[in-house]
């Protein structure tokens, strides 16, 4: 149906579809420890996962400062050995991509805004939920101990191929692997507990007249990408089990016959190839599982800082899903010269710049947001406008790659490492701490320091651009990834070795900076200005509880009703720039006095 | 007004920065300038859109900054413009992927009469092996693979008796010849690349890889091993002499054939001094990171 222009006043409006589900008895905690520890609490779960992601976050990068150091200053730092460095790419990329970002999406900002958001008292099994976190704990304690077992961790590189991933030329084949085998595999049991508790709650918790389209795009965002976990982390958990029982019984699921370094292995039948089609099979959607969240909540920030709706919210909501249907059928874009048969290069090209529609809109959709907007320059919305800047830069080089023959070239270059980086470190990152800034207020009680959180922002957008916008270059020229050092070659110039010692110092600078943002989450929580109730003046669900922060419940004696789209910023007619989700359109204040229309209230897209 | 010059420096410094940077890709020596002609259409469609998107948020954020009591425009949808968008979109995806698709059928096409040989990589060093007079390869196995056949040529197989052995990271190829270049390994994943040639493929134990090239330029070139292959992967490195036709001729009369060498091994002469040195290098990255 089309959307009803402001002229009209459909009668619709004050139609609440009935709840689907009645409401449920709430689990009450009866102890500190059932509270704080074991909680049930989906807000309290949600912390809980964000302090573990980012504490793991934190080791990654500390980690990517000692792989910088190597690359920028390849003589001076005796005592990062070659195997050292391959143990820092593996495990800062594979911390990043899953212990940090899916966990924070997901299991923090999923957990945390999911309920409130549709209006919900909290997750739908509690319980499950709270096992999802200690589950996932679990993996990380895992994960951290490889690093204490003899041989250290794994250093296969965060995509784990074998033969190479359990042979003895790489570090951690002895242990390891194992470990990181075994952490992953506990991760996905744990993610699917959560992931279940998600989409369900967004499917059957929904308070009345929150209907699908009713809901904010950060919802619609963590709904997909947890849909698409859910069906791609199976692939990553049979490869896994399957590398896991060659490597520890010595079946061949992926080990053809061999000779390593002299000698005749038992190994023989198997194909490698074969992992990586399991791995990429999740590892395409993977992508989308960071991004779609990251979608989604940098949708609200723009339109909450800009005092505009979100323009084409429909489109916005289709793509999110034509975007999570097509990150299916495109994973081989990762193996173009892999050996595959070549000819599934014509195939995966298609659907890889297939894909490129539906998420240009996306980009247009957001800058078009901006447009006749009045946007106020708040430390998230500045986040948010960088996150487009790094996401548009990202996914142009996305067109390179995903170009079967520009591949060819580019594969397994500092290319790769630029664009990868790009779009899916910096940019959803950037759209976390721009996350972070805008709900602190509601998380806390308390709002950050302004001038700080401005500090934090310019020198890490300024900085992260500026790391990665040179290193496509590199790998125009050739220079490899997951080199441990250069060394001598005749078509590297001096110049390049300049370059990297820039990158190197840049990338300290950005990771010190973060220490004025840890400084002040930390001191404004205690000490900062007591924030306002919806100090951003927002429309969604999270904002209008009768508690800030939300108290256990969410919503207090009943549960809000839902009467129009979570968008509704300069309505014309109506007195103040935004109506929240569950005002009444009685209660709409109107230019024209209570008598008058019931005014932009009456304006969303219907469904 | 900060933001919008900042998006405008970003832009405009993006531009620059693309325009000046001495990092470009090598001078290219093989017939794939088709793909460097891809990339460079890429660039010019996608950095279009980079340029209008960075100037039309600029001008946004500078025309529509926070003022108080102003109203954004309400107009949550705009199907005509989401309309052109998409089909604008489609029409920029259009020109960058045809082309591509049509590059990528020539590189998937081995011209015929094209020259086979076989790179051979092993953790963590290269060899090569050229088909000999009767231009065939012999088959062979990982299964085969010894002290005296580290190929693991197929000892009954006639087709390998003339074939030329190289156990040496340095290669030579013929000007302006096609070639088609096996891939095969006997450990783990490799990868054989020369930038300047542009191509590059896995090698995949357990199957034989490929890609093709026509090298159009003499000189002497590096190549890198381009797929995470263990501890020494940043240290596997050959060379690929490209020479005219009679050079080439010349340098491929003196290396072994397969049959020669098996006869030197049974005898114990010949290159036992060149194996052992052999031997020493591959040892080495190994030795570098003992720990
Ligand atoms: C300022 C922050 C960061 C810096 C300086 C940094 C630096 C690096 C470096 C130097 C490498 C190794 C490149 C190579 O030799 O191949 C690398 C690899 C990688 N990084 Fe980051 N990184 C940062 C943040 C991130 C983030 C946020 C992500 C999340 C997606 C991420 C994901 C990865 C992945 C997946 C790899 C590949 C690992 C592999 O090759 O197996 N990085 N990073
Ligand atoms: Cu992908
Ligand atoms: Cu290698």
């Amino acid at each position: 149906m089309a959307i009803s222009t402001p002229a009209e006043v459909p009668a619709e409006v004050e139609i609440v579809p009935a709840a689907e589900v009645p409401e449920v008895e709430l689990y009450h905690a009866k102890s500190w420890v059932t509270k704080y520890v074991f909680s049930q609490d989906a807000k309290v779960i949600a912390i809980q996962y964000s302090f573990t992601a980012i504490a793991i976050g934190l080791v990654a990068l500390v980690l990517s400062w000692l792989m910088r150091l190597q690359l920028g200053f390849p003589d001076s730092f005796s005592f990062i050995e070659p195997g050292d460095y391959y143990q820092f790419i593996t495990m800062h990329g594979m911390i990043m991509v899953i212990y940090l970002l899916t966990a924070l999406f997901l299991g923090g900002f999923g957990n945390y805004l999911i309920p409130l958001m549709v209006g919900a008292r909290d997750m739908v099994f509690p319980y499950v939920n709270m096992v999802s976190y200690w589950v996932y704990l679990l993996a990380v304690l895992v994960l951290v101990a490889s690093w204490f077992v003899p041989g250290g961790p794994t250093g296969a590189g965060w995509t784990l191929y074998p033969p190479q991933a359990i042979l003895s030329g790489t570090p951690g084949a002895e242990w390891g692997i194992v470990l990181m085998l075994v952490s992953l595999a506990l991760f996905i049991v744990g993610f699917t507990m959560g992931g279940l508790n998600y989409v369900v709650t967004v499917l059957q918790a929904r308070t009345r007249g929150m209907s699908l389209m009713r809901m904010p795009l950060t919802v619609w965002g963590i709904f997909v990408a947890t849909i698409l976990a859910l069906l791609a982390f199976p692939a990553l958990f049979v490869g896994a089990v399957m590398m896991t029982l060659d490597r520890l019984l010595g079946t061949s699921f992926f080990m053809p016959a061999i000779v390593a370094l002299g000698e005749h292995l038992e190994y023989g039948g198997g194909s490698p190839l074969l992992f990586q089609h399991l791995f990429w099979f999740f590892g395409h959607p993977e992508v989308y599982i960071v991004a779609l969240p990251a979608f989604g909540i940098v949708s609200d920030l723009l339109s909450v800082h800009a005092r505009r709706h979100i323009f084409g919210y429909r489109m916005m909501v289709w793509a999110i899903v034509a975007i999570g249907g097509l990150s299916f059928v495109v994973w081989a874009h990762h193996m173009y010269v892999s050996g595959m048969n070549p000819w599934f290069g014509f195939f995966f090209a298609t659907t890889t710049l297939i894909i490129a529609v539906p998420t240009a809109i996306k980009v247009y959709n957001w800058t078009l947001t901006l447009w006749k907007a009045n946007i106020q320059f708040t430390v998230p919305m500045l986040f948010a406008i960088a996150f487009i800047v790094t996401f548009l830069n990202g996914g142009i080089t996305g067109l390179f790659l995903g170009n079967v023959v520009v591949d060819v070239p580019l594969s397994d270059t500092m290319f790769v490492v630029a664009h990868f980086h790009m779009v899916m470190g910096v940019a959803p990152i950037l759209v976390i701490f721009g996350a972070i800034y805008h709900w602190y207020p509601l998380i806390t009680g308390r709002m950050f320091n302004e001038a700080l959180g401005q500090f934090h922002f310019w020198v890490t957008f300024v900085g992260a651009y500026t790391i990665f916008l040179p290193l496509h270059y590199l790998g125009f020229l050739g220079v490899p990834r997951r080199y441990f050092e250069m060394g001598e070659t005749s078509f590297i110039p001096e110049s390049a070795q300049t370059l990297n010692e820039f990158v190197t110092v840049v990338a300290l600078i950005v990771g010190f900076a973060q220490l004025v943002f840890f400084f002040n989450m930390a001191w404004s929580a205690f000490k900062g200005k007591k924030a306002e109730r919806n100090p951003w003046k927002a429309c969604s669900l999270e904002w209008q509880t009768p508690e800030m922060p939300p108290g256990h419940g969410n919503f207090g004696e009943t549960l809000p009703l839902v009467y129009r789209w979570p968008y509704e910023f300069g309505a014309p007619d109506v007195e103040e720039d935004f109506v929240p989700q569950n005002v009444p359109p009685d209660q709409v204040i109107t230019k024209k006095g209570p008598e008058g229309l019931p005014g932009g209230a009456a304006v969303q897209p219907a469904e | 007004m900060v933001v919008a010059i900042a998006l405008v420096l970003v832009g405009i410094g993006t531009l620059l920065f693309h325009f000046m940077s001495p990092w470009w890709w090598t001078p290219i020596a093989s017939n794939w300038g088709y793909i460097d002609d891809t990339i460079l259409i890429t660039f010019w469609v996608t950095g279009v859109v980079f340029v209008v998107i960075m100037l039309f948020m600029a001008y946004c954020a500078v025309r529509y900054r926070y003022q108080e009591g102003r109203r954004a425009e309400y107009r949550p949808e705009n199907n005509k413009l989401e309309l052109w968008l998409t089909g604008l979109t489609t029409v920029g995806v259009v020109v960058m992927l045809t082309p591509g698709l049509f590059v990528w059928d020539q590189f998937v096409t081995v011209p015929k009469g094209a020259a086979e040989f076989e790179v051979l990589g092993q953790q963590w060093q290269w060899s090569y092996r050229f088909p000999g007079k009767d231009g065939v390869l012999g088959t062979s196995d990982v299964r085969n693979i010894s002290d005296e056949n580290p190929f693991g040529l197929n000892p009954k197989d006639p087709n390998g008796q003339d074939d030329v052995l190289i156990e040496d990271s340095e290669v030579h190829l013929p000007l302006d010849k096609p070639v088609k270049v096996l891939l095969r390994s006997i450990d783990v994943l490799h990868d054989f690349y020369v930038p300047q040639f542009r191509a590059k493929m896995d090698m995949v134990p357990g199957q034989v890889t490929y890609f093709w090239f026509t090298p159009t330029r003499t000189g002497t070139f590096d190549v890198l091993c381009f797929e995470l292959c263990g501890v020494g992967h940043y240290q596997m490195r050959g060379t690929v002499v490209v020479e005219k036709e009679s050079a080439f001729q010349a340098w491929l009369e003196e290396q072994p054939t397969f049959a020669q060498s098996l006869a030197e091994a049974a005898t114990g002469t010949g290159d036992a001094l060149k194996l052992v040195l052999n031997e020493g290098e591959a040892d080495s990255p190994e030795r570098g990171s003992a720990r």
